[in-house]
């Protein structure tokens, strides 16, 4: 058994305070941008951007503070599933709410 | 009859002198453990407790339905019996029942480790299953909750005056145990398997816990924050599924079936788990298409994510929507078809003998065909709107639940009994209460299958005086059935004492757990073992002995 397959003895990639330091000014700029955005009016695309900001930020979260960028393809998988689940939710979901009034004027 | 069965020579035999029932002694060496043999028999302790009173309440609701109208108890009382009956066999016995005591107790010996990856978690969901159940039972002392075990709003959240949020809070807190449950199953299966353990040389029952750790870690969060939601309406009155505040009552059936339908598979997958170890053994012969059966088990575990909505049928969703569902809900019925062949062809020309746990597992192959193809009336879309709520959906889920399941339990505890307690139980009584449990649930739910088409509804305490024969049947049946869970009950512990000693492999199982003494060690394996051959190999197992050195002393 290689070195990097055994738990006991992962290597541990060692983040520098400057990734932290630059992902912590994303995160402050990125919520400064949804809160300015919020103030303009852009009809439906209010909701759209601030989500796709919203996405940005967790994206950025899950890479660098939890790591995820210097792990296993196993672990990515892991993270991946979760979403893969969640999109699930929300698409099947939205299979009923979408469809629910055709037909039924 | 032929018997596979080889036991040591009683007058010589005794239990080994060290094993992990005996390494320490205490009540505290049992509740700070982080043996997950010892977890396991917490948790069998614990279920056993929640399914005795979830069965006493099971019992009141056949006894009440003995006579057409409303006279054992009030009809609110009824609503509240039913409800606690539902959420105590669902989150306290059905989805633990299984993964957290047989499933703890043996995944790590099946895959060579000395312990689940990680011990205290274990216990610490232990605890909070005791907490949860806490939880549900002071809602049911201080007045019990009347909402069905669907919660449905907005019912729960505007209409009711009862325990709901205490109940909701239980929930909550036992889910997260599953959850750490499941993790702790994943990472054992993913980074602890023994040296030569590849993924196709596990035992199917790994596979089946697998597949079941996903849904708990996928599906769980999702129940447990749509009744955080349920428990904020109804406290400070957030507009999540209240329509006057823009919310919608039906997304609430989105989010609570989310989890709900595949925590059908989280209860289901591990039974089916069981059945593959207990027929290969007492056929003797490897599981047909090993690898069919492997991925089955993920295969329900992914589409059992991608069916909920035909709990929504009759609910005015939309019926595009309706169609899809329909069809992928058909799909389940692939994978779970092909586990019942594949042990239809792990028994053709098999030598099979008619041990308990076989007893038993046949009883769960015909049981679960007839209560998942039952579940294909209820996917199709015209159908259903005749059949659900009523009492034949009621007998589909229990014969998936409890003929399909609790059976394959017992036919785990059972076949795992020599295992845990070094002891055998008595062979002609656990013979007899397995035949006593298959009558008395088919004359208990049979019936049921007829009264729901007639077009009984269900979750009423009075019905009209033309269905009176068939749930007189009914309720007789449940009061055989009371006794065939009750033997086991009174002779499992009876063995504990005066049972015959098992020896290491009573039935000549193959499995890894079956080479080691029984009960086990502490930390299972004095050595890790090599494995070297794939699941389920008689042969290897035949020829074992062959060349080893039987030393004594």
């Amino acid at each position: 058994m290689s070195e990097k397959n055994d738990p006991e003895h992962q290597e541990q990639h060692i983040v520098g305070p400057k990734v932290y330091l630059l992902v912590f000014l994303a995160l402050m700029v990125l919520t400064a941008t949804t809160t300015g955005v919020a103030f303009i009016d852009l009809g439906v695309f209010n909701p759209i951007i601030a989500l796709a900001i919203a996405c940005v930020k967790a994206s950025l979260v899950v890479l660098f503070f939890m790591h995820i960028h210097y792990s296993s393809r196993l672990l990515k998988m892991t993270v991946l599933a979760g979403l893969f689940t969640f999109l699930l939710l929300i698409t099947l979901t939205m299979t009923d709410y979408i469809s629910r009034a055709w037909g039924m004027w | 009859m032929s018997t596979i069965v080889s036991l040591p020579d009683q007058a010589t035999a005794k239990l080994p002198h060290k094993s992990y029932l005996n390494e320490e002694y205490g009540l505290k060496s049992w509740l700070l453990t982080g043996d997950h043999k010892r977890i396991a028999i917490l948790y069998l302790i614990s279920i056993t407790f929640f399914f005795v009173i979830g069965g006493v309440l099971a019992g009141l609701i056949r006894l009440e339905l003995l006579t057409p109208p409303a006279d054992l108890m009030s009809t609110d009382t009824y609503n509240k019996v039913f409800s606690m009956h539902g959420i105590i066999m669902i989150f306290l016995f059905l989805v633990p029942s299984v993964p957290a005591t047989i499933g703890n107790f043996l995944i790590p010996l099946m895959v060579g480790a000395r312990d689940l990856a990680f011990p205290k978690i274990n216990l610490l969901s232990w605890y909070l299953y005791v907490i949860g159940g806490i939880f549900i039972l002071s809602a049911m002392v201080l007045g019990g909750v009347d909402t069905g075990w669907t919660f449905t709003t907005p019912l729960s959240t505007h209409y009711l005056n009862t325990h709901v949020v205490t109940a909701a809070m239980g929930i909550f807190v036992a889910g997260f145990s599953s959850i750490l449950t499941g993790l702790n199953f994943i990472v054992t299966i993913h980074r602890m398997r023994c040296p030569g353990m590849t993924w196709f040389r596990l035992p199917l029952f790994v596979w089946g816990h697998y597949a079941t750790s996903i849904i708990m870690i996928l599906g769980t969060p999702v129940l447990a924050i749509t009744l955080v939601l349920v428990a904020l309406e109804r406290t400070i009155n957030i507009g999540v599924f209240d329509p006057t505040k823009g919310g919608d009552p039906l997304l609430f059936q989105h989010l609570f079936w989310f989890y709900s339908h595949p925590a059908v598979y989280i209860m289901i997958l591990p039974g089916m788990a069981v059945i593959s170890e207990v027929i290969s053994t007492f056929s003797r012969k490897r599981v047909f298409g090993y690898t069919a059966v492997a991925f089955s088990s993920v295969a329900i575990a992914v589409f059992g994510f991608l069916v909920w909505e035909h709990h929504m049928f009759i609910m005015g969703v939309s019926q595009y929507s309706a169609l899809v569902f329909s069809l992928l809900t058909m799909l389940v019925a692939v994978p779970s078809a092909i586990k019942i062949f594949n042990w239809s062809m792990t028994l053709y020309q098999g030598s099979i003998t008619f041990e308990t746990p076989m007893l038993y597992a046949f009883g769960f192959i015909g049981l679960f065909t007839i209560g998942g193809l039952t579940g294909i009336f209820l996917a199709t879309l015209g159908m259903d709107v005749h059949l659900t709520e009523t009492y034949f959906i009621v007998a589909h889920f229990h014969f998936v639940m409890v003929g399909g399941m609790l059976m394959a339990y017992l036919a785990g505890v059972h076949f795992w009994w020599p295992k845990m307690t070094g002891r055998m139980y008595p062979e002609a009584i656990s013979k007899l209460s397995a035949i006593v449990t298959f009558i008395g649930f088919i004359v208990t739910f049979f019936p049921q299958f007829l009264l729901g088409y007639l077009g009984m509804p269900r979750r009423y305490a009075a019905y009209p005086a033309d269905f009176q024969v068939l749930n007189v049947f009914s309720t007789a049946g449940a009061s055989i059935l009371g006794i065939g869970y009750l033997m086991p009950m009174l002779y499992l512990p009876w063995s504990l004492i005066y049972g015959k000693i098992a020896g290491n492999n009573p039935w000549q199982a193959t499995g890894l757990e079956w080479q080691i003494q029984s009960p086990p060690l502490t930390e299972n394996y004095v050595e890790i073992p090599i494995m070297d051959h794939e699941a389920y190999d008689y042969e290897w197992l035949a020829n074992k002995t062959v060349h080893e050195v039987q030393t004594v002393g």
